[in-house]
């Protein structure tokens, strides 16, 4: 899994910190996302793929081996 | 009148939308709302000024619009789904209220605000959300059993904490509670809702004058301090974020404990394990929906779910039809603390979801179990009917709710 974050559409609302926490956090001055890690082991994909489902900007995408990049 | 949804309906005949609400379901969405999401999840609406638009009630419906950029937040360009509004469009946003704006001038206040309110500083505030909810659960014990839940809990909690946030003294809360209600209320004139919004334009622009003077360490002062907001603007933007800070929250905590209380087993499922809290916040922020409609205006023609929905039309959607969505959440109907409710519009979606949402979700999570855990008899002190509902606010929920429980 590989996950791209764009800072210019984020808006901070908090939602991937809040649903995968090991891999996303938010800037403490801006609030965007941070990416903590942008390859995540397997144990984390679930929580990561929600995460970029309903992220409010659709600022996250992730591209998985055998499938095109989807938010 | 309404034209109910029916099978036998021409499928493009225009509805109007449904605002009543079956006698004795005070959690379910308004009656009708669940036959035309099965039926015609964006269907064609009539709206009281005579526009022929669109009502979305599918979640994917909602939830498209909702992220779109091609649909526009700025009231001057919305029909109202709602009876008595202002003759014509309604005045555009006043200054500070996001509500009513589009990018780019809606992303820069956001930008600004956004670091202010994330899921790290909000924690950071459990602590303080904690002593407030326990001094009010102490008052409470002290008064003994049979009080308004609302003013002896859910109001002041929110209330206090959004007041330390933006530092707004909590003891002037006669100045601007009654224009963040007029505000909220579908029941005030367009001159009614111009005169509050003037009342805490003007209160907050004595807060900010004694900022721009002597910053604060809160949220006001920090923006007095940094921002390039103008006097006008930090007032605006104070008071915007005051009144969205009051009202929410507070029917969640009321609304929730009602229907905890009256559901069988879920206040005790809660009881038994605090753990579940922030799940079951999530659910109940779906299944209470409190803000219950929103409103958008296409900018272009746009292509939706096969229908062509033209330049100007207004689409109305209603996010609690959307979070009873049965392709979304299965067994919607039934309020679960134990399922995974992500994803649901309770917040909203897009670039207007809520600012304040972290900060809700402290509030929700700390003080529902408190509630529950200081008094485990707690129950309601009328029969549920007899529970006035806000039936005619821009936030849903209970005017009052008096509850009762056993001295030990």
């Amino acid at each position: 899994m590989d996950i791209r974050v764009d800072r210019t559409r984020c808006l901070g609302a908090g939602m991937c910190a809040l649903t995968a926490p090991q891999v996303f956090d938010q800037d403490e001055d801006d609030g965007l996302v941070l990416l903590l890690d942008a390859h995540p082991p397997q144990d984390r994909h679930t929580a990561v793929r929600t995460a970029a489902g309903i992220c409010p900007a659709s600022a996250i995408t992730l591209t998985e081996p055998g499938s095109p990049p989807h938010p | 009148m309404h034209h109910e949804p029916s099978p036998h309906a021409p499928a493009d005949e225009p509805v109007t939308l449904p605002t009543q609400r079956a006698a004795g379901c005070p959690f379910d969405p308004p009656a009708g709302l669940a036959e035309l999401r099965e039926e015609r999840p964006l269907a064609r609406m009539r709206y009281p000024d005579g526009h022929l638009g669109w009502l979305a009630t599918g979640y994917s419906a909602v939830r498209s619009v909702l992220a779109d950029p091609r649909f526009s937040s700025r009231y001057e360009l919305l029909h109202l789904p709602f009876p008595g509004g202002p003759e014509g469009p309604p005045p555009p946003a006043v200054v500070g209220d996001m509500t009513g704006m589009d990018a780019p001038e809606h992303t820069r206040l956001r930008r600004l605000l956004a670091g202010k309110f994330t899921v790290r500083r909000m924690r950071r505030l459990t602590e303080r959300v904690e002593e407030i909810t326990a001094e009010h659960l102490d008052a409470m014990e002290r008064r003994g059993p049979g009080v308004d839940l609302v003013e002896a809990f859910a109001r002041p909690l929110p209330a206090l904490v959004i007041c330390e946030l933006l530092g707004v003294p909590y003891a002037d809360r006669e100045r601007f509670q009654g224009h963040a209600h007029a505000l909220m209320s579908r029941e005030s004139t367009p001159e009614e809702v111009m005169a509050a919004y003037a009342g805490l334009q003007e209160y907050m622009a004595e807060l900010v004058a004694a900022q721009r003077a002597a910053p604060s360490d809160d949220l006001l002062g920090d923006l007095a301090r940094d921002s390039d907001l103008s006097d006008d603007e930090l007032a605006g933007l104070g008071g915007f974020l005051l009144a969205a800070g009051l009202d929410t929250t507070a029917n969640m905590l009321a609304h929730g404990t009602f229907a905890l209380l009256t559901t069988p087993g879920r206040a005790d499922a809660l009881r038994a394990d605090p753990e579940l809290a922030p799940r079951a916040v999530e659910e109940l922020m779906r299944y209470l929906t409190i803000a219950h409609t929103t409103v958008r205006s296409a900018l272009e023609d746009v292509e939706l779910e096969g229908r062509t929905i033209r330049a100007g039309d207004s689409v109305t959607l209603s996010l609690e039809a959307a979070n009873r969505d049965p392709g979304r959440f299965p067994d919607p109907d039934v309020l679960d603390p134990h399922r995974t409710a992500t994803g649901h519009l309770g917040f909203g979606h897009g670039i207007h979801q809520c600012l304040g949402q972290q900060l809700a979700r402290v509030e929700l999570t700390v003080a529902l179990p408190a509630l529950l855990g200081r008094f485990p008899t707690l129950r309601l002190a009328v029969p549920a009917e007899d529970i006035p509902l806000r039936t005619h606010m821009n936030i849903y929920g209970v005017h009052r709710l008096p509850v009762t429980w056993d001295e030990v």
